[in-house]
Order: C-alpha cells, then structure tokens, then sequence
C-alpha cells in the first residue's frame, strides 16, 4: 500500500493533473486513469511493443516506465497521433494494405514507423524490418507493414511508391 | 506481474550530475545516466570509446534504447548483457558513491556472478571512466541472438591495435557464455603478431581461456564453438574498419 | 429472379476484388474495442493463486489474511463454487474410447498442471487482487510428476487420474490396403522420427472476459474475447443454469486468438461465477506470464514414420505412429483428441498411395492442457508426409518436385477418397506444383544452389505440399454431442435510406470477415459497399451459429449471406415490381436502383425503402412489405471441403553457427473461390509466419520438475520482423460445388505447411554433410550438434 504523489503532465497537448500510486505505470495511467484506451499492453515487460508511445519526443515503453516519473513530461498517445494528423498517411496505407488485422500492435507499430521515418527518409527493407523488430504482430506476418512503410517513405519523401502492389 | 517487488521506488533520472558525457584529461566520463541511444550519437563517444557505439544498436529496440542506461546495463549485470563485456574490454573505472564515500572500482572487478556486482547496499553508479584509447586502437565486436536486439547467446567485445596490417595489441572479452563477460588473455596474446586472418592459433587458445557454462539455447560445448566463430567473425570486421 | 450465379461477373461486382476493410480504420486509431477496455459500474478485477508444481495435493489453504486485504470483494476457492456449476468433460461420443475426468473451475484437491488455478480474489483493481493473492496460504503436498509421453504410457506408470486407469486419453488405428505387402516389395523404406516441441498462441490481446450478472432480471452479460460468443453461451447456460433466455455473449473486438480463444478456461469460468455469486461485474486478464502456463498449449507431437517407394518412383505406403501430449485433461467442448486424430487423418492423404497403416495415442501428462490451435494437426501431418518424400526423392537420386509429380493425385483424378477416408471433392495439387515451380525459378534457385555450395555457401530449398481441412460439418463435433455448430446465418435488412445491415453469426478477430460479408451483400444486391453494415459477435444480435474456427467464415458465413441477400433482393424486387407494374423478373438490382432488363433505373433502392417502412398506403392492396430476409448454411454433401496447396521455402544455413536465414517463401493456394484476394494473401502469410514461429523459434521449455523454465517474451521467441521472409502468394480456384459463392477456407493453411517446408528446407541445406534434424524447433543448437560441432 502506498500513497499517492501528485504530477502535472502533458498529454497529447493536453495539462494533466493526477495524484498516481508509485507504482502505476505509465499503460495503466492512460487506461485506466484517464480513459485513454488506444495504447495497449501484453507483456508487461518491455518485449512486445504493443504499449510504445512517445515521451518527450522519444520512442518509450509504456510499460516500463511509471507515471509518477514523468511530472513535467509531455506523451503522445495513438490518440494524440491521430488527431494531429501526423501519422495519417501510415494509417491510410496501413488500411490500404491490410497491414492491420486484429489490431492491437497497431498503435505501437504506427509509431515505430513514423518516428523510423522521420529519422530515417528512405529506409530499406532491411532497415524497416530492423527497426520494427521490437514490435510483435501476430497476425500479419509483418510483410504488409513494410510494405506500408516504404510505401509512406516513398511519398514522404516525394517520390514514388516502391512496390508494384496498387 | 510480481518479477520484482521493492518496498521502495527511488527516481534517478532528475539527478543531473548522472548525466553527461564528457572529455576529460584521461580519456571520456559518461554519467551513469548516459542512454544506450546517446552512445550510438555521440561524437565523443564515436572518437573515445567505439565499442560502445559499435555495442549500443545490439541492446534490445530503440524504445529500450532511449531510455535503458550505462550505469543501469553495468548494475544489472546480465552475463548475456553487452555493456559490462564492453566494460571490462575498455578498461573501464566505475565511480561509485554509497554512504560511506566515493569510490573506485576497475569493471574486470566489478562483475562477481549472475545479477551480482562489487556495490554493497546502499551504493549507486554514478559515472563510468573509459581511458583514453591509443593511437590506432580499433574496436571489435560481434554477437549471435536469435533474433535482432535479444540477448546474445554469445558475443565479444573488444579492442585491437593494427600496425602495417599486423595486430599489436588486443584485449578480447566474450559475453553470454559465463556467468560474467569472461576475458580470454591467451586468444588475445595468441594475436599479437599476426595478420588478422590467421585465427587458428587464437580460437585454440580459446579452449584454454573459456570454460563456458550451458543454458538453455547452447550447450557449452556449442559456447564454444560460437566463441571461436565469433572471434573469427570480429577480427574480419576489423579489416574492413582498417582499409 | 435473376441467375443466382450472374452476381459473381457483374461490372460492380466486389467477388475477387482487393478491397480494405471496412470497420478497420478505427482499429489504427486506437478506437478497437477490446474487453480490458471496457468499463462498467461497480467492476471487479480478478487474480488468480495457481499451482507453482506441476503435480501436487492441495491439504490446506487459508484465505483469511487475503480476504481481510484492502479493496477485496471476496476470496474463492473451490468450497465456495460447489454446488453453483456441473463440472464438464472433454469427450464427444464419435471419439470411441476418449477419456478424461470432469474439470472444475478451481483445484479442489489434486492440481495436475503447473499454473492450474486454485484461488480467485475478486478485488477493486487488479493491483489490490494481487496484493491480495499474495496472502492466501497454500500448504502444497508435491507429488512426482509425469511429463513425458513415453514415460506417461510405460507400462507401470502411475495413472495421472486414478479413476482413469492409465494415461492413455485415446488411441486409433488405421489400416487401409496391403502395407505389410507394399513395404515388402518397396526398392527403398525410409524410416524416420520427427518430434515437434510443445508452443503456445501468444496472442497479443491476452485472454479476457467480463462476466456481469444482474441478479435482479436475472440477466448474464459476458463481454469475451473469444471466436464462438453462441458456444460459449450454451456451455454458460448448461453448467451454470442460468436460463438460456438469460445470457448474452458479446466478442467484440477481439487481439488474435488463432484457435486459443475456443476452448472452456477454468479460470474464465470462474470469473462468471464470480459475477453470478457477487452480483457485480467481474473481469480477469491474464498477464503474460499467466498466459504462458494456462493458455492452452499446442503441438508436443512425436512420430515415428516409414514410407515405402518402387524403383519407379511410385510411393507405395505411408506408415504412422503418433504420440501425443495433451496435459492431464481433454480439453472441452472441442477434446483434445482432435488434433492426433487429424494428424492419422491426414498423412500421405494428398498422394495417390492407398496403402496406409496409422497409430494414434494421446497422452496424459502433467502440463498444461494441450488442444486445438491455428491448422489443428495439419503442421505435423504436412511436415511428417512431405519429409518422408524428400527422403525418398534422396534415396532414389530422384529431384524432390519430380517424386511429388508422380505421385501427387492428378487434378483430374476428383472426386477420391483417401486411405483413411477422407473425402475429396476436387483439388489441383498438380497444377499448384507447376506454378508454384515457375513462380519461384524452381530450376534457376537449384543451379544457384549448387554453384553456392561449391563456394561453402549452403542453401537449402524445401518444398511441402499440403491439403487443409476447411468448412466442416456437423459430424465433426456435433455429432459427437458438442454444442458446436457447424451452420452459420445471416439476417439481411434494407433500411429505408437505402442502405443494408447484416448480422452475421461467424465472428471477426482481424482476419476479414465483416470485410468478406460485406462484400458479398453488396455484390448481390447492386449496391456501393458504403452502404453495407455488418455486424458481428453478440448472440443478442446475431443468428444462431458456430463462430470462427476450422476455417469457415468464408465457406459457411459467406454462403449463408449470398442467399440472405439473395432473398431480401427478391423482396425489394417483388415490391419495385408491385410499385411498377412490372414483373420482378423483369428487374434488377444495380448501383443502388431497381433497373429494368435494359439497365434503365426505374425506381431508387431507398424509395423503394421509404415505401415499405412509411408509405404502405401507397401499395397495392394485399401487400405487406418485408424487407428483410435470414438464411442459414450448412455443409451436408462434403465433411469437409479441404482445399490445397503447396508452399516453398528458400534459406541458408551457416554451418559454423547452426543459425538460418530466411531468404523467401513462396505459398501458392487454392481456396476456391476468392472473395478478397488481398484478404487471402494476408491470411496466409500471417499464417506462415505462425508455422515458422513454430518450426525454427517456438518452444515451451520445462525441467524434469515439470516447471515451465521460459515462460515469457525474453525467453519464448517469437518470430519478429527482422528474421522474417517475403512471402509470395498466388491462387488457383477451383470453387466447390456444393455452394453458390464456392468458397472453401483459407485461415490456416499457411501454417498447416510452413513447417514442413523449412524442415525440407534445413535439410536440404544439410544434404552434403549427411545429417538430418528431425526436430522442431530447429534451433541452432539442434542444428550444430547434428553436424558435430556442439
């Protein structure tokens, strides 16, 4: 039993405040606490990605960090992504492509690849696959997302999508 | 899910004296605080101490990586880890601070076993002292996982110096086949004088250096093996960083 | 009434079309639906005690320090459910000779796997409940466990159950044609072992239920993820007694299940309990960890296997013996013997040799309780089959695609059935070879092959034809006295803006099959596929049926909705035509008007709408509008309409490290007709990557103990991207006869035979070092101590 400690964050754009128990981590914060659902768990232990978001600009496990550490921290959720339109070409080619099916990798893995993309403007394949690989889909067997990512890329960058798929 | 249950949470991450990487007159200090993606960016690091930048893009993902630490990888000490391996090859200092003072500890001290390091109670990490590397020193590494960024089943980090196409110096240090990275002085020794290639000598010492114990990926006898390919595997890539 | 097969070629026709899913968008916008996220009044979290021995008697257990802790509801054993369920048993009476023991909600003496749970605490957040878990007091008495299958069915091995008498759960035997005779006469006999390690689902969404019970109608709402929402409410209804008109089962979104969210879980059955005894909603996610040792367990196979073959090339025998371990119990409704049943099934069946000899036995042992999972038996029956070939091919200097030339049943050759009686309506095993040859420069890869081995590069190319079984009837459970059904349906409504809904009783968890329906009711009835609304997954809302399993959303639920939409166009045509004047003969549906036989638009689809549902003052006398039409669809000709294939797999081994690199994977498919190609190449893929998770990375590890040692993501692998191949996916379509659409299954036959082909692969790869390994996962310690090296 502990008691709780009082933070101020920015979620989304949006100013937080919450009194959190030490050792509510930053997933069940979101989902729990303040209702937003889009970033998932299913491991608990930093391996599956499916709880990947951003905190402070940077790619982090939700999992893996508590919400009392992140007073004064800025996060953006699949929710936050989505309304600001920043990831709305992954997930247009995502949908186009079917590289989404049961979808609950899919917050953590739109995030992966648009920060990829935005470090990176024309990653390979390889490159792709790479940098994905903290990400576990079961579903789709990953092909369709690299597709969907060198796709974006191409465009992104203002060319041309690589693959012959329409 | 219980793996780990302290009675008592202590955030580090707003202490700002663990943090930084600096020149300094003996070589490079990096705060205990430096993230495994900071090695692989930093200039500093790039020119002062390569194998951790050669190490860093082989630890987990990049959401790991930005927020996982030096002083965190060292304190753990995962055998299958490749930050203390990395440690123990660059002659590393630990600086520790605990309540009864600072103090030093050489990282070829620091790893006592499985989970188990030279801290007592109550000591912290707070910076890493990498000595300044000789003119010419390459770095070596080279690790087997099953899949991109899992623990290693086997790797070595190291260093070496070339002089005209001869290796002059070099200290090997293996990972994942012991309950500590595990130096191998003879291979190392076996070396000296030698083009690169010539290997054979080197992975026979080996034999004598690594006793490596099994797991559930590999069995010692496949530790082994895995070592000597490695060993092989890493001075190969230091070709290609000399030419 | 137009030709009922016309739909298929019309211009705006969505049959054969590529198109994303509708209701797939929010999924990427972090708006899915799944069970953790929903939130209800007064709702209670579950945790679970569980047995940490894989055999142990429970003496003692005290739950007053647990019961006492903060923000607990209540603390359940098995004392307190007795008395409120029946307990329920894993066999079906067709399954001749299948035993188990009834199965309770929690340990009430003897617990037989590790992870069995013991204890439920019901609390105000899960964190509380497992707090909580933590001071429940268990005195453990261990006991010596059995896990391995031999040792399970040594003569003098202790029964796991007493009652049971031994550990034998069931055994079959076929014996069809002269094997003795044919393996005499054989110029060569190959004579092979292969074992397959024990895996697991790993879903990324972890099991989940929501069980609440409003004490005061009475009504039971069970929120689950889950494939089959109308089974579950009948097993509801039969062990908890709660009146059948008194539940409700919604699988609303739903994180990957592949098989593992078909079975009855004590635990989930002791969280609606929970609901029903506290009158408050309950909900238990498992944790990973948990999901490791209770999720059902898949797969832990060990064959012994001959094949005999002539000179000519002509295979003339295929001989079997499988074991099999299921955990200490049969699991239920579905049993545990299916999977080992199929496998006998199965072997050899896709080749022309009728000389066949099986053994199946099915094993109790102390893991946890082992069943169906994604391609049931498929795995091993492909992999043991098509190695044996490859063996042959080896023995006979023959190339391994010719042997299968020879042998394979040639496509005209339909229908036929199989040694062990399997019923083939039509496959195309010889034209998939031959494409799937040309697809992948069969010969091209061969000459790359040999001119890399001289340069010590090894690569190895593994071919595996495969059959799958697909859109089963009712003698495949139901039969048996399950309530599975093997019948799904659709109700069809026009709206009056024109636009139509479908409730559908197959379910969704990702693969397509809103998208699928809805792609056919568009189709038949003419209209944008905007205007179609599918709904899925809540037996309130649904016709009666079996749900997702076996392969059979697009087969069943497909036809049932053609001849739904079929229907309800002759109603609107029956009623443009009383509004026109016209025969509805005459009529059409196109592009969201009634047209006439010239293609003319006469009348909008939502005046036609308005006027049935506002304006019935309008129509002739006698007519009572009804713009909405059910059909239901069961398979009665064929037991199952098995489709077919062949996939191949091209890697290359390093030798000094036992590490493979999967270079590509080639699957070419034939699933009759295909509704949404795009569909189907992603179901198969995804489906091969879930075959080589198994075949190369994927095992449960356990000590002697019995004790699960690799119980988590770090240390069970599953396949990431970055080791993952391409996958090229072509079709043929050969549509089955006994529907209109022709649709047969595609869900599970890309790991029915991705398997095979890497073990093909790996061994080919090893040809010229003389070694073999028969094992999966094929790991490289497996793979370095074949050639000597570990």
């Amino acid at each position: 039993m502990s008691e709780t400690i009082a933070i101020t964050l920015t979620i989304n754009g949006e100013s937080v405040a919450r009194d959190v128990e030490p050792r509510q981590n930053l997933v069940d914060f979101l989902r729990d606490t303040l209702g937003l659902t889009g970033t998932r768990w299913s491991c608990e232990h930093g391996v599956c990605g499916a709880c990947t978001l951003r905190v402070n600009g940077a790619l982090t496990r939700g999992c893996l960090v508590f919400a009392v550490q992140l007073d004064g921290a800025a996060v953006e959720t699949i929710e936050g992504a989505t309304q600001s339109g920043s990831i709305a070409d992954l997930q247009q080619e995502f949908h186009r492509r079917n590289a989404v099916q049961c979808g609950f990798c899919s917050a953590g893995m739109l995030l992966t690849a648009d920060t990829l993309l935005r470090e990176k403007s024309d990653p390979s394949r390889e490159e792709i696959r790479d940098f994905i690989s903290g990400n576990y889909c079961r579903c789709t067997g990953y092909q369709a997302i690299v597709d969907a990512v060198e796709s974006v890329a191409a465009r992104r960058k203002g060319g041309k999508p690589k693959t012959g798929k329409p | 899910m219980r793996l780990l249950e302290p009675e008592l949470l202590i955030d580090l991450n707003g202490l700002a004296e663990l943090t930084g990487i600096d020149e300094t007159a003996g070589g490079l200090r990096l705060g205990a605080l430096t993230r495994h993606a900071e090695l692989s960016r930093s200039p500093l690091v790039a020119r002062l101490a390569p194998l951790l930048a050669r190490a860093a893009p082989h630890i987990a993902h990049a959401a790991i990586r930005n927020r996982g630490t030096l002083g965190g990888s060292l304190g753990h000490a995962d055998p299958a880890a490749e930050l203390p391996a990395c440690a123990v090859a660059l002659d590393a200092l630990l600086h520790i601070q605990g309540p009864k003072g600072t103090r030093r500890i050489a990282a070829r001290d620091f790893f006592t076993g499985v989970f188990s390091t030279a801290l007592i109670p109550g000591e912290i990490i707070v910076a890493i002292e990498v000595p300044k590397p000789a003119p010419g020193t390459l770095p070596l590494f080279a690790e087997l996982a099953r899949r991109q960024g899992d623990y290693a089943i086997a790797g070595i980090a190291g260093t070496a110096r070339l002089e005209a196409g001869l290796l002059r110096e070099a200290r090997l240090v293996f990972f994942g086949i012991g309950d500590r990275p595990v130096e191998a002085p003879q291979a190392a020794a076996a070396l000296v004088g030698r083009q690169p290639e010539k290997v054979d000598a080197a992975v026979a010492a080996l034999a004598r250096d690594l006793d490596p114990t099994a797991d559930l990926n590999a069995s010692a006898a496949m530790k082994r093996q895995l070592a000597g390919v490695l060993l092989g595997r890493a001075l190969g890539g230091l070709m290609v960083q000399a030419a | 009434m137009s030709n009922p097969l016309s739909f298929l070629d019309r211009p705006n026709s969505y049959i054969g079309k590529s198109v994303p899913r509708p209701n797939a968008k929010r999924l990427l916008a972090g708006r899915g639906l799944y069970v953790d996220d929903i939130r209800l009044p007064r709702l209670l979290h579950l945790a679970f005690v569980r047995c940490p021995f894989a055999h142990a008697r429970l003496k003692s257990i005290d739950v007053a320090a647990a019961s006492r802790a903060p923000g607990v509801a209540r603390v359940f054993t098995a004392k307190d459910l007795a008395g409120h369920y029946t307990p329920w048993v894993g066999v079906l009476t067709h399954l001749k000779g299948l035993k188990s023991p009834p199965q309770h909600p929690l340990v009430i003496e003897m617990a037989t796997w590790q992870g069995e749970p013991v204890a439920a605490i019901a609390a105000e957040s899960r964190a509380q409940a497992e707090d909580a878990a933590a001071l429940v007091a268990i005195d453990w008495e261990p006991l010596p466990p059995i896990t391995d299958m031999e040792a399970s069915l040594a003569s003098g091995a202790t029964p796991i159950h007493a009652a049971m008498g031994d550990n034998l759960a069931f055994t079959r035997n076929i014996e069809a044609g002269e094997v003795d005779a044919a393996f005499a006469r054989a110029a060569h006999i190959v004579e092979e072992e292969y074992s397959f390690g024990r895996h697991t689902g790993v879903c990324p969404e972890p099991r989940s239920i929501l069980a609440d019970y409003d004490a005061s109608e009475p009504r039971l709402t069970v929120h689950y993820s889950n494939q089959a929402p109308h089974m579950m409410k009948e097993i509801f209804a039969r062990h908890f007694g709660v009146p059948e008109a008194a539940l409700r089962v919604i699988c609303n979104d739903v994180g990957g299940s592949y098989g593992i969210k078909i079975h009855v879980y004590p635990d989930d059955m002791t969280t609606v309990l929970a609901s029903i005894l506290l009158g408050r909603p309950v909900k238990f996610v498992a944790d990973r960890l948990e999901s490791f040792t209770s999720d059902i367990h898949a797969r832990e196979h060990r064959v012994k296997a001959r094949l005999a073959v002539a000179a000519s090339g002509e295979i003339l025998a295929f001989a079997i013996d499988d074991l099999t371990g299921i955990g200490p119990y049969s699991t239920y409704p579905r049993t545990s013997a299916v999977e080992g049943n199929q496998v006998v099934n199965l072997v050899g069946s896709w080749y022309r040799a009728k000389n066949y000899r099986a053994r199946l036995r099915v094993a109790f042992q102390n893991k946890p309780p082992t069943t169906q999972y994604r391609a049931v038996g498929h795995p091993i029956a492909v992999a043991v089959t098509e190695a044996l070939v490859d063996r042959a091919a080896e023995a006979l200097d023959l190339d391994p695609a010719e042997l299968r030339r020879r042998n394979l049943i040639p496509d005209d050759a339909y229908p036929w059935t199989t040694a062990s009686g399997m019923r083939f309506e039509k496959l195309s095993h010889q034209a998939a070879l031959e494409k799937l040859l040309k697809l992948m420069d069969y010969d091209g890869l061969r000459r790359e092959q040999a001119a890399l081995r001289k340069k010590g590069v090894h690569r190895g190319i593994g071919l595996a034809c495969f059959v799958e079984v697909t859109n089963p009837g009712p003698a495949f459970y139901g039969i048996g006295g399950a309530p599975i059904s093997a019948q799904d349906g659709a109700t069809i409504r026009l709206d009056p803006g024109g636009s139509v809904t479908v409730a559908m009783s197959v379910t969704e968890q990702g693969q397509g099959t809103e998208a699928m329906v809805a792609q056919i009711a568009a189709s038949a009835l003419g209209l944008a596929l905007d205007k179609v609304r599918v709904v899925t997954g809540d037996t309130e809302r649904t016709p009666y049926g079996g749900g997702t399993w076996a392969s059979r959303g697009a087969g069943i639920g497909g036809e049932a909705t053609l001849q739904a939409a079929q229907a309800l166009k002759g109603q609107i045509l029956d009623l443009a035509g009383a509004m026109l004047q016209t025969p509805a003969a005459a009529l059409d549906l196109a592009e969201g008007w009634v047209v006439d036989a010239a293609g003319q638009r006469r009348i909008a689809l939502d005046e036609v709408g308005r006027a049935a549902y506002f304006r019935g003052d309008t129509l002739p006398p006698g007519v009572q509008p009804e713009m909405v039409a059910t059909r239901h669809y069961l398979p009665r000709l064929y037991p199952f309409a098995f489709t077919n294939g062949i996939q191949a797999c091209h890697l290359e081994l390093d030798v000094e490290t036992g590490f493979i690199r999967l270079l590509k994977h080639w699957v070419v498919e034939d699933c009759g007709r295909v509704i949404n190609p795009m569909l189907v190449d992603e179901q198969i893929r995804g489906g091969v990557v879930q075959g080589l998770g198994g075949a190369l990375f994927e095992e449960c590890v356990y000590d002697a103990a019995g004790q699960l040692l690799n119980g988590n993501l770090a240390d069970y692998l599953v396949p990431m991207a970055a080791e993952m191949p391409d996958i090229a996916v072509a079709h043929i379509e050969t549509p089955t006869l006994e529907s209109t659409l022709g649709a047969k299954g595609a869900g599970e036959a890309g790991t029915g035979g991705a398997p095979a082909a890497a073990l093909n692969a790996l061994n080919d790869a090893l040809r010229p070092f003389k070694v073999r390994v028969n094992a999966q996962p094929l790991t490289p310690r497996r793979i370095l101590a074949a050639l000597g090296k570990a």
